[in-house]
């Protein structure tokens, strides 16, 4: 029998669950040396602001036990420059789209998304928690006011056939009110985490060891932060589907937030180790569902909020695809 | 980003993954030099050319590749293609690295860069090293040699023991120029200090370049009061090394006169030196493109 890979983020269908993340994996044209980015679940792009952005000064990344920090500021090209050549690209290369937006105000967000209208974009991911644009500490996803507002605006202003995904941030005190604010304001479905806020100090320099002084922590140090947040969320807000990620690294990894229920997992970080990570991510993802006898993505969703009854009624329903349950 | 590639030479082919087998390691000084069995790096490779190297094994907790240029590399034939690189043990993932011994496989992705801009057949040319960078300055210079060009080569470093491959340029090239800090072989002193006669004996037209920043920069003002121009390749810190990251951006003048954040991965590591805003590394100066974006 063969598994059903496939997955939904809100109307959109995706053929695999494996996705990248915004910010690792650039528009997916250097990836393309490596595979064919139309085998992804999806490509998320960097996050994309109305003018070229120049991004902070080096040094942008300190590496860190099983992580990095980042403080890159969101260098790019602008909104009409990312639509004549990322956005046409992705379409000509065949690749499910989901586009990052990301903005210093509300207004810039819905300038953002009226721009993006009538572009080829499957979902638009509203990142209102990098840790790299506002004033640090001023991130409008650590205030559920402030997180409502711009989604509301950005739903009113997006295609209504195009799905919004707000992009939350883990430095809250409780992640599940900031979710709920989002969902009552609009959001169709939920991405988490972005990286966590931290410093690296130079031993040698004694200073900060990043130019932006603060960056963002990715990477599989952040995996059980991540984890977590997407448990607490897919139980505050159970009919939102959720995008998970935050240092994946295997198949192993992408069923953990799967379990925790997350709809689709983006891989971020471990591009940088291993830049044809997303794809074997799906090999070894479809092998951990057979291993435990799913037969599709879908009914492993949110599979670790059952009971150990349900789960086993479940399992005693059919025999396992390949194998038995280890 | 408006990819401003200005008059660089382009890579001949994309890069590829692959896992290679040690095949010899070699100690020279305070270096380690790996020749790995890597057929499809090796195929396209191209003089200034780098890999990254995945380091601390499969469960490491070290992220990021370490990136190494290429020399002595053989694309194949009657045996597998290979590729050397050196390595200096200053950190945690170079120091696993060191400690790999024959037979043991590494995870590489390359070639990576854009390669050395080639002059015209025939115009001399003075190749300058710093530390381990004289390394990828050994196959531009029997590029050179092979399309006619007279080549003089400078090799320099704190000390005797962080010298490389002065004795494989003297074979090449027949002469080598070695020049230390201390004093411990060669002459004392900078690699910028015997580059101006060098340059003014050879009548060069070009400098080419590898090593520290602060020598690069130095180097290109050297080639500037001679008007002439200085392609160096820069040792900027990396994270993925296939421009996904944007971790490895130099300030950089373009063609058309706008200064942009370029990443040394894609758009580099070979720069001429006179587009480098050197002052301006580490900072972000108000003139930069999209800087009014911030």
């Amino acid at each position: 029998m063969t598994m059903d890979m496939t997955t939904s983020l809100a109307s959109v269908e995706l053929a695999n669950p494996v996705l990248t993340a915004s910010g690792c994996a650039a528009a997916g044209r250097e990836l393309s040396q490596f595979f064919d980015v139309a085998d992804l679940g999806g490509v998320v792009t960097k996050s994309i602001m109305l003018k070229p952005r120049s991004g902070r000064p080096t040094p942008r990344m300190a590496e860190t036990p099983s992580g990095m920090l980042n403080s890159i500021g969101l260098q790019g090209p602008g909104i009409d420059s990312f639509i004549a050549n990322d956005l046409s690209w992705l379409r000509q290369a065949g690749a499910r789209t989901v586009v990052s937006i990301a903005g210093h105000n509300t207004d810039e967000f819905v300038s953002l998304a009226k721009r993006l209208y009538h572009q080829p974009v499957d979902v638009l991911e509203v990142n209102i928690s990098c840790p790299n644009v506002e004033s640090r500490g001023q991130v409008f996803a650590c205030d559920p006011i402030a997180s409502a507002r711009v989604i509301s605006a950005v739903r009113r202003a997006t295609n209504p056939n195009v799905p919004i995904f707000a992009k939350l941030s883990p430095d809250v005190t409780d992640i599940t009110q900031i979710a709920r604010a989002v969902a009552d304001a609009g959001a169709d479905g939920i991405s988490l985490i972005n990286t966590l806020l931290g410093l690296d100090i130079d031993l040698d320099t004694m200073r900060p060891t990043l130019g932006g002084t603060t960056g963002g922590l990715s990477g599989p140090a952040i995996r059980p932060v991540a984890l977590r947040c997407v448990w607490q969320v897919h139980q505050a807000v159970p009919q939102l589907p959720l995008l998970g990620m935050g240092g994946i690294r295997t198949g192993q990894d992408a069923l953990q937030f799967i379990l925790a229920g997350a709809s689709a997992v983006s891989v971020g970080t471990a591009v940088f180790h291993d830049p044809t990570a997303p794809i074997r991510i799906i090999a070894e993802l479809e092998a951990e569902l057979a291993r435990r006898g799913f037969r599709s993505v879908a009914e492993a969703v949110g599979f670790a909020h059952l009971s150990a009854e349900e789960q086993a009624a479940f399992l005693a329903s059919r025999s396992p695809v390949a194998g038995v349950a280890s | 980003m408006a990819g401003e590639a200005g008059d660089q030479a382009q890579p001949a082919a994309g890069p590829v993954q692959e896992t290679g087998e040690i095949f010899d390691v070699t100690r020279f000084g305070e270096y380690t030099q790996f020749t790995v069995v890597a057929p499809g790096v090796a195929r396209a490779y191209q003089p200034g050319q780098f890999a990254a190297v995945a380091v601390g094994g499969v469960e490491t907790s070290m992220l990021l590749r370490r990136s190494f240029a290429l020399y002595g590399v053989k694309p194949g034939g009657e045996f597998a293609g290979t590729i050397q690189f050196v390595v200096a043990a200053n950190g945690r993932g170079t120091e696993w690295l060191v400690q790999q011994k024959i037979g043991a496989r590494l995870d590489l992705v390359g070639p990576l860069g854009v390669p050395f801009p080639l002059p015209r057949p025939g115009v001399p040319a003075v190749l300058v090293g710093g530390g381990y960078g004289s390394a990828p300055l050994i196959p531009l210079a029997e590029k050179l040699i092979a399309q006619g060009s007279e080549v003089e080569v400078i090799v320099g470093a704190a000390t005797a023991r962080r010298l490389f491959g002065d004795l494989q340029i003297k074979r090449l090239v027949g002469t080598v120029t070695v020049t230390t800090d201390d004093g411990s072989a060669g002459q004392r002193g900078w690699v910028t200090d015997p580059l101006p006669s060098a340059i003014e004996r050879l009548g060069a037209e070009i400098v080419y370049a590898c090593g520290p920043m602060g020598m690069l920069r130095a180097v290109g003002e050297v080639a500037q009061a001679h008007a002439i121009p200085a392609q160096v390749a820069v040792e900027e810190s990396m994270a993925c090394g296939i421009g996904v990251c944007m971790t490895c951006v130099l300030p950089v003048r373009g063609s058309d006169g706008v200064s942009r954040f370029v990443r040394s991965c894609v758009e580099g590591p070979i720069f001429d030196a006179g587009r480098i805003r050197w002052a301006d590394v580490g900072k972000l100066p108000a003139d930069l493109y999209g800087a009014d974006g911030m």
